[in-house]
């Protein structure tokens, strides 16, 4: 049995998937990218290992994808995050034609054909506005962990409609609510709204065909996809692996890799393993 | 004697001056605004009376501008920060004819016809990067607090080119610098060159003419002036010291001295207060 990696370096988290022929997971780790972005990839990558079971050389092919692709050192070869978006949401939700992947720093529009290629992408990356950093400064402003921020805000009633764009000025807009006596799970529903709605507006410069699926960390958060789910008017994919959607990808172009190469051998000797 | 004062909430501190009949600034203070813009206005005005040595009765006509002016209850009007910035900035320069107030969280350009009135204006206060939250974040991605802003800059050679385009995906970039051993004068006088780069992106959209005067609270920064001398490539005109940051505070006082004399040829004087 040969097997394939994934390593997508992200500007937050380094998450590695190792999966079989059959296309299956065998393995996952995540782990912070931190200031070492190589030892990041090195760590990621080695603790999949472990998780399966697996030694290196059992691991035929490994690319990179992710902001930090190039410093995946021991990688075969590099992809972009995009593509490896595209791929792995594809290949999770066969029916997708959307996916809207939002990061630590970033927020992505895709729009991908049937067959999982990138026909149409935007991203914000000029601004922080809409991504999860709009979140890590709710939780800094409110002392709220990330992760609590979600099931926080779904105990929200009524959303303070938050009117700041900017990040940074959310956080004092954030601050002014609570001394204005607001509750926080209501300022924190009206976070994840304006968030959403960002995020909508991304996706429909690349146009919005059903089914969306939403990949990347920030989908975990369930308040997160509730609200876009009513932004949108519908019901987006998300995968309990969506945060690892794009080494996931990543994987799966690694094992393309690997299947071609054979291909001529195949054709050849009429011998395969 | 008759006094006026001016109060000036803006989006970080809160300015207030006691103004004579002869136009003399006879007692000011300042206070941090924080979220209860009521209290800080009460607090700024009493602090500036009692500076002044005067009987709170003594100021007959009260003028509140800034963003938070119509919290101000112990106003008796309010105006535009636009209308008592012109007002303040013709009173030590009575031939501006664009202003320049680049405040905490808010960039202001207006360009003045005859008798301080606003001809044209744009202002930005939806980004922090084009603010000073820029300059303030910059300094506390190195570790730097707002009021070492000054004195850091000052020891700058040269600046390090920071693009200015996110004031939350500069951290990377700052950190970046930081790492490979830039200097964190050098960094701070990049930010400084990145936010008048916008400045004068502003200025430009107001058709700026001369004089020129710059004013709010990051003019108190030297190499934030000279830096903008150089790309206007004119002279700029000034108040001294501390008055950079009392300018709006002062032409909203000097705005109460008029509407009194107005009442007063009104014969509606008396009423006043």
């Amino acid at each position: 049995m040969a097997y394939a990696a994934g390593v997508d370096v992200g500007s937050t988290q380094t998450k590695a998937v190792v999966i079989d022929e059959d296309r299956k997971i065998v393995s996952r780790c995540l782990t912070e990218t931190g200031a070492n972005v190589v030892r990041a990839a090195e760590k990621a990558f080695e603790e999949a290992l472990h998780g399966g079971d697996l030694r290196e050389e059992e691991v035929e092919y490994v690319v990179g994808t992710g902001y930090g692709r190039y410093k995946v050192t021991f990688g075969n070869a590099q992809v972009t995050e995009i593509s490896c978006h595209g791929r792995g949401a594809v290949h999770m939700f066969p029916e997708t034609r959307t996916v809207v992947d939002m990061g630590g720093q970033d927020t992505k529009a895709i729009r991908v054909s049937p067959t999982g290629e990138i026909v149409d992408f935007c991203m914000n990356d000029k601004c922080a506005a809409g991504t999860g950093r709009f979140l890590g400064a709710a939780s800094s402003a409110l002392d709220i962990p990330l992760d609590e921020l979600g099931p926080t805000a779904l105990r929200g009633e009524r959303a303070v409609k938050i009117s700041t764009t900017c990040t940074v000025f959310a956080e004092s807009e954030v601050l002014s609510w609570l001394g204005k006596g607001k509750k926080i799970e209501d300022i924190l529903l009206g976070v994840h709204q304006s968030i959403a709605a960002r995020s909508a507006g991304l996706l429909r410069r690349v146009g919005i065909d059903e089914e969306v699926t939403f990949t990347g960390g920030v989908a975990r958060n369930l308040a997160m996809v509730e609200t876009l789910n009513a932004r949108l008017g519908l019901k987006v994919n998300v995968s309990e692996d969506s945060h690892f959607m794009g080494a996931l990808g990543a994987a799966l172009f690694a094992l393309d890799r690997i299947l071609a190469s054979r291909a001529p051998a195949k054709s050849g000797r009429g011998k395969t393993t | 004697m008759i006094y006026t004062g001016g109060i000036d909430i803006g989006s970080t501190y809160t300015k207030a001056v006691v103004l004579s009949a002869e136009n003399e600034i006879v007692g000011r203070a300042m206070e941090p605004t924080g979220f209860k813009l009521t209290e800080v206005a009460e607090r700024a005005f009493g602090t500036a009376v009692a500076d002044a040595g005067i009987a709170r009765d003594d100021v007959r006509y009260v003028v509140a501008t800034g963003f938070g002016r119509h919290q101000a209850e112990i106003s008796d009007v309010q105006v535009t920060d636009l209308t008592a910035a012109a007002r303040g900035a013709t009173f030590f320069f009575p031939e501006t004819r664009t202003i320049l107030d680049v405040g905490g969280q808010t960039m202001k350009a207006s360009r003045l016809g005859e008798g301080a009135k606003v001809k044209s204006f744009r202002l930005n206060d939806k980004c922090a990067a084009g603010t000073g939250a820029f300059l303030e974040k910059t300094a506390r991605y190195m570790g730097y607090e707002t009021a070492e802003i000054g004195p850091l800059v000052e020891t700058s050679k040269d600046a390090i080119p920071i693009s200015g385009v996110c004031a939350v995906f500069a951290e990377s970039e700052v950190i970046n610098h930081l790492s490979q051993g830039v200097a964190p004068a050098d960094i701070m006088h990049g930010a400084i060159v990145s936010l008048v780069g916008r400045s004068v992106q502003l200025m430009k959209r107001v058709r700026m003419e001369p004089e020129f005067t710059l004013i709010g609270g990051i003019l108190r920064f030297r190499r934030m002036i000279d830096v903008v001398r150089e790309e206007l490539a004119s002279d700029v005109n000034v108040p001294d010291g501390d008055l950079v940051q009392f300018t709006s505070a002062l032409g909203a006082a000097i705005l109460g001295h008029r509407r009194l004399r107005r009442l007063e040829e009104e014969g509606v004087a008396s009423d006043v207060g």
